[in-house]
C-alpha cells in the first residue's frame, strides 16, 4: 500500500552480523547478511525480510533467524536483545537510528535457546516469590474494589506497565546466570502490590519474599536498570522504597519478635 | 469424572486465562499451552478500554442500551442471547477487574473513570491509560499465577496446539501440541479443550495483530469438523499507522478523548497540517455524521477514510492518509489518558503527535467471525443459562472456543472496547460450560483407551517428519506474503465479486505451491520455519472460508461492504420515513439476516446459512448519519 508515510525502496542495502548457535551445548558464531533498504524499516522488518531469503553475504544458504517477537509494538515484550551491544527492544529499534553494521546479539544474563532467543523463566519465577498478585476472595460479583486517588493510580499505573522484557536485568551487574537475584523488576511489582488497596494487606508477605540471598538487597546501586527500561519505570524509586521496607521489617524481627505479623503498610505500623 | 478433572485451555490471552481461572477455580486442574508466556498474548495489544454500562456520570446509561448499541453496531448478525449475557454481565466484569487490582484511571472522587467510544452516545468505556488490554491481561496473568503456585494450574508455554484427539464417537478428548523449543510431540489428555487462540490477522499479512495471530488452530479446528461462521465480516480499524512489518493500531480512544479527523478542503494541499487554517480543513466525519461525529462505528469510519483516499483522491498529498488530530488538546491531558499511544507513534513515526497531527490509514484488525459455537437459553433473563454445557461449544463435542476465535458477539461489526468484554466474558461461561460437560460424560477422557492418544500423536509426528524433509524451491514465508497481499487487496473494505473469485483462484495456487516448500531448517532446536510451514496450510484454508463467505455473501452489512449489491441512499434523512427504501430494506434483511456457516471439505468451503433467533431486539435499519 502506497502511503503519505512514504515507503520509498531505494537500491541502498544494510548489513546485519547477527549471532547464530544451533542451540546452548553448542559453539556460536555471527552470520552476515545485506537486506535492501526500506524506509520506516526496523530491526525485527529486517529479520522478516531475512526469513524470506536466508542467504548470507558469502551466498551460503542457512536456517532462518530464530528470535523472539510477538506484537511488534513495545507492549508484549518478547524482542529484546542486544543491538549494537545495547539491550533494546527490537521491535522499536529503527533502522535509519542505527549504524552499520547492525550488530545482533541475545542476552547474556538468560540461558540461550536458539540464535536470538533466550529462555527468560526466572522472571516470572521471580514473580511467583514475590507474589506478585491481588488475592481476591474470587470472581463471584462482590461489587466495585476500593476507591483510589488519581494520584495514586497514576504511580501504580506506571509500575503496571513493566512488560517483562528482561532488559533491567540484562543491564545489571548484579545479575548472573548462576545466581538468583530477583532483579528490578519484580522488586517494582512488589512495590506496585503493596500499593493496591487490597494487595497492601499483604504487605509483609512481599517485604519478607524480598529479603535474604537474592533479594533486594542484593542490588548494588549501579542504576543501570532505570536507563535501558523501555517503558521508563522509575526502578530505582522502586528498588530504594522496597529496601527500606526490608529495613524496617528486619528491625522490626529484631525488636519485636514476640508480635504477630500485621498486614498494613509492611512497616513498623 | 473424577472431583478434580483435568481440562486443556489452549491460548494465554484474556479468554483463555478467564477460562482457566474459572475452572481452577472449581477445582479443577488445568493445562495451559501457548504460543508464548501468556503475558506476551495479543490481548496486551487492547489500548482503548472496556465497555459496561456502570453509568456513573449521569448519563442513564444501561446495560439494555449497551445491548442495543452491540446488535445494531452488528447490524443484527451478532448472537442476541450471548450478546445480552453479555453486556448485562459487564459493570460486573469491570468491578471484579477492579478488585484484582487494574489501575483504571480514576475520576477525582477516586471512582472508575469512563470514557466514550465508537457506536454509542454514552461514556461506557473503563479504561487504564491507553494500554488497557495491557493491564487486564496482567490481572488475569497474576491470578492465574497464583493458582500456578498453588499446583491447579500448568502452564505449557511455547507449546503449540495441533489437533485434537477423538474417540470413535467423535468426542474431543484431549490434543495433540508440539513444544516449541524441543520440537517433541505429545499429547494432552482432557476433559474438555477450550480453543482461546485468537484471531486470523496475520493472514491478511500486516494487520494490527501479532505476529502470533495466524488463526492456525482455529483453522486446523475447522478442517477437523469445527464449523467456522461469519468469516466474512473481517473488521479494518479506521486508524493504523502503516509500517513495513505491521499497522501499527491507533486507538479509538484517541477520538473518544476529542481527537478529530480531516484532511485538507484543496486536493493535493502541500502545506504542513499546521499551516492550513481552520476553515481550509475538512472534518469529512464530523460533517456527514453530526450526531457521533469521529466516533461512528468502525466500518463506517473506515469506509469514509478509505473514499475520501482512494475515490475523490484527498488523501494527504494525495496518497492513502488522513490527518488524526488531538493538537488541540492540552499535553497534560493526553499523556494521563492515551499516553501508550502517542508513544507507540513518536517511537514508530518520530514526529510528536501532542504538536503535529498524525497520518493514519485503515489497517486490518480483527475477525468478528469465528468458530461457530452455541448457547442455552435461560427463557426467563434470555441469557445463556448459568452452567449450560451448551455455552460456547463448537461443533465437535468436547471442543470450546472462546473471545475472538468464537463467533458470536459482534455479528457484521464489533462496537470499540467490546472485544475485551466478549473475551472475559466468554471464558467466564465457557469454563463451567466446560466442567458441565465432563460431568455429563460417562467415561473420563483420560480413561479412554490409550490407542486414540497413539494415532493422533503418530499422525503429527509423521506429519512433522515428512515436512521437515520438504526441500523444494518455494520459501514458506514468501508464501505467507502473497497470501496476505491478496487478502488486503481484495477481502478488506471494499469487495468486487470477480476480486473474490480470483483471490480463491489464488489460495489454490498457493495450496499447490506449499507442496513445494522449502522448509529451510533441519534443526531439531526451535524450528520456528517447521512449525510455520503447518500452520501456513491452515491459513490458506482460513483465507479460503473468509474468500468464499465474502463471496457468496451478495449485500453490504457492517464490514463487508460491496457496491454492487449496496442499497441506494434512502430519500429521507430518516430511513424509515422512505417506506420505498424500507421496502428494499426490507426484502434484503430478509434475505441476508443470516448466520453465515463454513463446513470443510477438501474441494473447498461449504457454506450453509442459519436463521438468527432475535428474541431479544428486532432489527431495524442501522443509520448513523
Amino acid at each position: 500500500m502506497d502511503t503519505a508515510q512514504a515507503s520509498a525502496v531505494t537500491t541502498k542495502t544494510i548489513t546485519f552480523r547477527i549471532w547464530r548457535q544451533d542451540d546452548p551445548a553448542k559453539p556460536g558464531h555471527f552470520d552476515e547478511f545485506k537486506v535492501p533498504y526500506v524506509k520506516g524499516a526496523n530491526v525485527i522488518s529486517c529479520l522478516m525480510e531475512i526469513q524470506r531469503n536466508p542467504v548470507t553475504v558469502e551466498g551460503k544458504r542457512v536456517a532462518p533467524v530464530i528470535w523472539d517477537a510477538a506484537c511488534l509494538e513495545e507492549i508484549c515484550g518478547s524482542c529484546a536483545m542486544n543491538i549494537n551491544g545495547r539491550v533494546r527492544m527490537a521491535c522499536s529499534a529503527l533502522i535509519d537510528k542505527l549504524e552499520q553494521p547492525i550488530t545482533l546479539e541475545p542476552m547474556s544474563k538468560f540461558p540461550v535457546v536458539r540464535d536470538l532467543t533466550v529462555n527468560r523463566d526466572r522472571m516470572f519465577d521471580a514473580l511467583k516469590r514475590i507474589k506478585g498478585w491481588v488475592p481476591i476472595d474470587g470472581t463471584h460479583n462482590l461489587g466495585p474494589g476500593q476507591r483510589q486517588a488519581p494520584v495514586d493510580q497514576s504511580v501504580m499505573y506506571v509500575l503496571s506497565t513493566c512488560i517483562t522484557c528482561g532488559s533491567c536485568l540484562e543491564a545489571c551487574p548484579q545479575v548472573t546466570q548462576d545466581n538468583d537475584f530477583v532483579g528490578a523488576a519484580a522488586i517494582s511489582q512488589a512495590r506496585l502490590f503493596n500499593m493496591n488497596p487490597t494487595g497492601k494487606m499483604n504487605s509483609e508477605e512481599r517485604v519478607r519474599s524480598l529479603m535474604g540471598p537474592g533479594g533486594v538487597q542484593d542490588c548494588g546501586k549501579a542504576q543501570n536498570c532505570v536507563k535501558v527500561c523501555p517503558k521508563e519505570i522509575p526502578l530505582v524509586t522502586s528498588i530504594a522504597v522496597m529496601n527500606r521496607e526490608v529495613t524496617k521489617l528486619t528491625i522490626k524481627d529484631i525488636f519485636f519478635q514476640d508480635e504477630s505479623p500485621k498486614g498494613h503498610g509492611g512497616g513498623l505500623g | 469424572m473424577a472431583a478434580a478433572a483435568r481440562f486443556t485451555v489452549v491460548g494465554g490471552g484474556l479468554a483463555g486465562l478467564m477460562t482457566t481461572i474459572k475452572l481452577a477455580e472449581a477445582g479443577h486442574q488445568v493445562d495451559v499451552l501457548s504460543l508464548v508466556p501468556v503475558k506476551r498474548s495479543h490481548s496486551v495489544c487492547a489500548q482503548g478500554g472496556i465497555n459496561g454500562a456502570v453509568n456513573t456520570k449521569g448519563e442513564g446509561d444501561h446495560p439494555d442500551i449497551h445491548v442495543k448499541d452491540t446488535l445494531r453496531g452488528g447490524d443484527f448478525l451478532a448472537e442476541q442471547i450471548s450478546v445480552k449475557g453479555m453486556c448485562h454481565a459487564a459493570p460486573g466484569i469491570i468491578y471484579l477487574l477492579d478488585r484484582m487490582g487494574v489501575t483504571f484511571n480514576r475520576t477525582p472522587e477516586g471512582l472508575l473513570d469512563f470514557r466514550r467510544f465508537g457506536g454509542t452516545l454514552h461514556h461506557r468505556t473503563a479504561f487504564a491509560g491507553a494500554t488497557t488490554g495491557q493491564q487486564l491481561l496482567y490481572a488475569l496473568d497474576e491470578q492465574v499465577r497464583r493458582y500456578e503456585a498453588e499446583g491447579k494450574v500448568t502452564k505449557y508455554e511455547y507449546w503449540e496446539w495441533l489437533g485434537t484427539v477423538k474417540d470413535d464417537s467423535g468426542r474431543c478428548i484431549g490434543s495433540v501440541a508440539v513444544d516449541l523449543r524441543t520440537m517433541e510431540i505429545r499429547t494432552f489428555p482432557a476433559e474438555a479443550v477450550c480453543l482461546a487462540t485468537g484471531g486470523p490477522g496475520i493472514v491478511f499479512g500486516r494487520s494490527t495483530n501479532s505476529i502470533i495471530n495466524t488463526g492456525t488452530a482455529a483453522g486446523r479446528a475447522y478442517m477437523e469438523g469445527a464449523r467456522y461462521a461469519n468469516g466474512e465480516f473481517i473488521q479494518v480499524h479506521p486508524t493504523s499507522i502503516p509500517g513495513e512489518d505491521k499497522l501499527r493500531l491507533m486507538s479509538e480512544s484517541v477520538r473518544g478523548e476529542g481527537g478529530r479527523v480531516w484532511v485538507p478542503r484543496k486536493k493535493g494541499d502541500t502545506r504542513a497540517p499546521q499551516q492550513i487554517p481552520e476553515a481550509e480543513r475538512w472534518y469529512f466525519l464530523e460533517e456527514k455524521y453530526p450526531k457521533y461525529k469521529n466516533l461512528v462505528p468502525r466500518d463506517v469510519a473506515t469506509r469514509e477514510i478509505f473514499m475520501v483516499c482512494r475515490e475523490l483522491g484527498m488523501g494527504i498529498n494525495g496518497r492513502d492518509g488522513v490527518y488524526l488530530d488531538v493538537t488541540h488538546i492540552p499535553a497534560a491531558v493526553l499523556d494521563a489518558k492515551i499516553k501508550g499511544v502517542m508513544e507507540i507513534y513518536e517511537k514508530f513515526v518520530g514526529d510528536d503527535p501532542r504538536k503535529v497531527p498524525m497520518v493514519i490509514f485503515p489497517g486490518m484488525h480483527y475477525s468478528m467471525g469465528g468458530l461457530y459455537v452455541n448457547f442455552e437459553a435461560d427463557p426467563k433473563t434470555l441469557t445463556p443459562a448459568e452452567g449450560s454445557p451448551k455455552n460456547q461449544s463448537t461443533t465437535i463435542p468436547g471442543l470450546y472456543a472462546a473471545g475472538e476465535a468464537d463467533y458470536a458477539f459482534h455479528g457484521a461489526n464489533r462496537l470499540g472496547a467490546n472485544s475485551l468484554l466478549s473475551c472475559i466474558y466468554s471464558g467466564m461461561i465457557g469454563g463451567p460450560a466446560m466442567a458441565s460437560f465432563a460431568k455429563s460424560q460417562g467415561t473420563s477422557a483420560a480413561a479412554m483407551p490409550e490407542k486414540h492418544f497413539q494415532a493422533a500423536k503418530q499422525y503429527w509426528q509423521d506429519r512433522f517428519a515428512t515436512m521437515i524433509k520438504m526441500s523444494g524451491t518455494e520459501n514458506p514465508y514468501g508464501l505467507a506474503k502473497e497470501l496476505g497481499d491478496t487478502m488486503t487487496e481484495n477481502c478488506t473494505v471494499v469487495r468486487y465479486n470477480d476480486r473474490l473469485k480470483k483471490t480463491i483462484e489464488k489460495i489454490r495456487e498457493l495450496k499447490e505451491r506449499w507442496a513445494n516448500v522449502n522448509v529451510l531448517d533441519t534443526g531439531n532446536v526451535a524450528n520456528r520455519a517447521l512449525s510455520y510451514t503447518n500452520q501456513l496450510w491452515n491459513m490458506f484454508e482460513l483465507g479460503e472460508v473468509i474468500a468464499t463467505s465474502a463471496l457468496l455473501r451478495d449485500e453490504s452489512r457492517g464490514a463487508h461492504y460491496k457496491p454492487d449489491f449496496s442499497l441506494p441512499e434512502p430519500k429521507t434523512k430518516d430511513p424509515t420515513q422512505d417506506p420505498e427504501w424500507m421496502s428494499l430494506w426490507r426484502a434484503r434483511h430478509e434475505k441476508w439476516a443470516k448466520t453465515t456457516v463454513a463446513t470443510y471439505s477438501e474441494a473447498g468451503p461449504k457454506i450453509h446459512y442459519e436463521d438468527i433467533a432475535t428474541p431479544v431486539l428486532d432489527p431495524e435499519p442501522r443509520w448513523y448519519a
